[in-house]
């Protein structure tokens, strides 16, 4: 008796269970297709020759005869200065990257493990400095980039990306460099090891998770900025980053459809490549800096 | 031009870190120049924390003292006006739209993508699936605000009735509901400025999931078993314990989307570009400066935003500190 209303009970509770997570089911897998949906879309309707696009929706295209085309990447490449503008995107991320988590590391270092006066009330400045919205300094650094002739430079918006990363990075870097064991630099020093070693040998090897969040998140920053290279920049194409050019296309050509959809994807297509591979490390960067500004 | 771009490449990824590992070689080499192991040891920290000191100065510290300065001074800083520029912000008619704006941006936003954010969070905790659903949320905060705001411009775009739709959003209401009168989103105040904002939630609500997600996750399970033994439901668990014990993650979130929501330009600026009533602050700021060269009023704008984003700052430091100490 008892074993078998065990199992009815059992399987009672598992239909109820089945039932009862019907509708949770229903309700993320519709919240995950209303996020998906938009940037579907883009993506088959870059696809599509213009005129399709202009004469039916997007979800029309799976009817056939199939009518896809990779025209509107080859033009949008070649006529609308995408090319030269996603070359220009990783000269501008990649150093714009690795500079400030450099001099925040060597910040960091500093702050965590040598004693200096002075040294809270700084490291709290810096912190400080995260709530300053990047508003408040476009026009003084972008009087003193005319004064030197960085305007439309990519030194110049290099230096601007990294300065406006410091903050955020130091606060993350330090927060890391600084819960190493204290043990692993007595020994060192011990050894002989000088600052110089200890931080090359030793503090950037152990802080590689820290290190690879913060650069995936100062490369999407940078990647994905408009408003730095647009102030900065002064719309000269020649050295425009993908946001800046798709923002001029979409004043240009407004219902365009196959240059806006397949440019918009074109500069997509790094950071999801970055996002899947990476997602670990890019949630990490985000749950350390949640208070960043 | 391709040899040039490709010596400014080998300079950018190689020359960069080059120079900075060989500022740090010289600046010990310089340090050991001194004599005697205390004085290197007054000297070196200043070399280590020289460059970030020196871009902070430049780029940060200097540029807001000057921008306070010349928020009181005329269109090209020649003379100093007072509280013109300010008085200017509170009553002119465009920036008036553009400060009710912010605000309405700040309200709805906000509520929206940490409401959200927590619903998503607690939902997908029970899936099993969870991380490939929580991926497709998460991942619009990969793309950037340009091409999210394309992505919506095409979502938004505009048949006359009777001709097939094209944009996804008045084709799925037309079908739904057909004698539905499809309708110019981006164009007509002031459901614009709604869509707008819902290309802000669909970006940032994966942001707000993933952070109050963590906190979920960081409830002790013993905790829940508990209550749950106790003979409380789903229902009461959640408001009874899952949000106070969340309560100070959920505040920072909020808190850090309202700093976010004050800045918001990228997506106004592509979609609209504050026509028809959409305008924001930091849109102005730019016309301000770059439009009309005012660079007096440009910088009291500034400056307001900076005001307002002080005091958001101030919770979400006080509140992230608890949160470290619990």
């Amino acid at each position: 008796m008892m074993p078998q209303s065990i199992v009815v009970s059992n399987r009672k509770g598992k239909l109820i269970r089945l039932l009862g997570r019907a509708p949770l089911n229903v309700i993320v897998l519709l919240i995950c297709a209303v996020w998906l949906l938009p940037s579907v879309g883009l993506l088959v309707s870059s696809f599509r020759p213009a005129s399709a696009i202009l004469s039916s929706g997007w979800w029309k295209a799976f009817k056939t005869p199939l009518n896809f085309t990779l025209e509107n990447y080859r033009k949008v490449l070649t006529t609308a200065n995408m090319g030269r503008s996603f070359i220009n995107s990783l000269l501008i991320s990649i150093p714009a990257t690795v500079m400030p988590i450099l001099i925040a590391a060597f910040a960091a270092y500093a702050f965590s493990w040598m004693t200096f006066p002075g040294r809270d009330i700084l490291f709290l400045t810096v912190v400080g400095l995260l709530v300053v919205p990047i508003q408040m300094t476009l026009i003084p650094v972008l009087q003193l980039f005319n004064s030197i002739h960085l305007t439309g430079t990519f030194a110049g918006i290099w230096i601007a990306h990294t300065a406006y990363g410091l903050p955020f990075a130091i606060y993350l870097l330090r927060n890391f460099i600084g819960e190493l064991p204290a043990e692993m630099f007595e020994s060192a020093h011990l050894d002989g090891a000088s600052h110089y070693t200890v931080f090359f040998r030793l503090v950037l090897p152990t802080s590689v998770p820290a290190l690879s969040s913060l650069a995936i998140f100062q490369f999407m920053w940078v990647w994905n900025d408009l408003l730095v290279a647009l102030i900065y920049l002064g719309g000269n194409p020649r050295v425009a980053p993908m946001p800046l050019t798709i923002s001029n296309l979409v004043n240009s050509y407004g219902g365009g459809w196959e240059y806006l959809t397949s440019a918009a994807f074109i500069s997509m297509f790094l950071p999801i490549v970055i996002f899947f591979s990476l997602q670990k490390y890019f949630v990490r960067g985000i749950l350390a800096g949640s208070v960043k500004g | 031009m391709d040899v040039k771009v490709l010596l400014m490449a080998v300079l950018a990824i190689v020359g960069v870190p080059a120079m900075l590992v060989a500022y740090t070689m010289f600046s010990e080499f310089l340090v050991s120049k001194v004599r005697g192991e205390k004085k290197q040891g007054k000297i070196r920290p200043w070399l280590w924390i020289l460059p970030a000191l020196f871009l902070l100065f430049v780029f940060l510290i200097y540029p807001v003292v000057n921008t306070f300065i010349l928020s009181f001074k005329n269109a090209n800083s020649t003379s100093f006006v007072g509280l013109k520029n300010y008085l200017f912000i509170f009553t002119d008619k465009t920036m008036l739209t553009a400060l009710r704006n912010n605000l309405l941006w700040l309200v709805f936003v906000t509520l929206v993508t940490v409401t959200l954010g927590l619903l998503i969070a607690v939902l997908t905790d029970r899936i099993r699936y969870e991380s490939v659903a929580k991926a497709f949320i998460f991942l619009p905060m990969a793309i950037s605000a340009v091409a999210a705001g394309v992505i919506w411009k095409f979502m938004y775009e505009f048949r006359p009735r009777g001709t097939p739709q094209i944009g996804t959003v008045n084709a799925i209401l037309t079908t739904v509901n057909p004698s539905f009168e499809p309708k110019a989103w981006l164009f007509n105040p002031p459901i614009n400025n709604f869509a707008l904002m819902v290309v802000y939630i669909w970006i940032w609500t994966g942001f707000c999931m993933v952070i109050l997600s963590a906190a979920l996750k960081g409830i002790p399970d013993s905790l829940l078993e508990a209550a749950r033994i106790d003979g409380a439901n789903e229902w009461t668990i959640f408001w009874r314990i899952i949000i106070p014990t969340m309560s100070s993650t959920i505040v920072v979130v909020a808190t850090t989307m309202v700093i976010n929501v004050l800045k918001v330009f990228d997506i106004v600026y592509v979609m609209t570009n504050g026509t028809l009533g959409t305008e924001v602050i930091a849109n102005r700021m730019y016309k301000e400066m770059f439009n009309f060269h005012n660079f007096g009023r440009a910088s009291a704008i500034a400056v307001i935003l900076l005001l307002a984003i002080i005091p958001v700052m101030l919770v979400n430091i006080r509140k992230f500190g608890q949160r470290r100490v619990k």
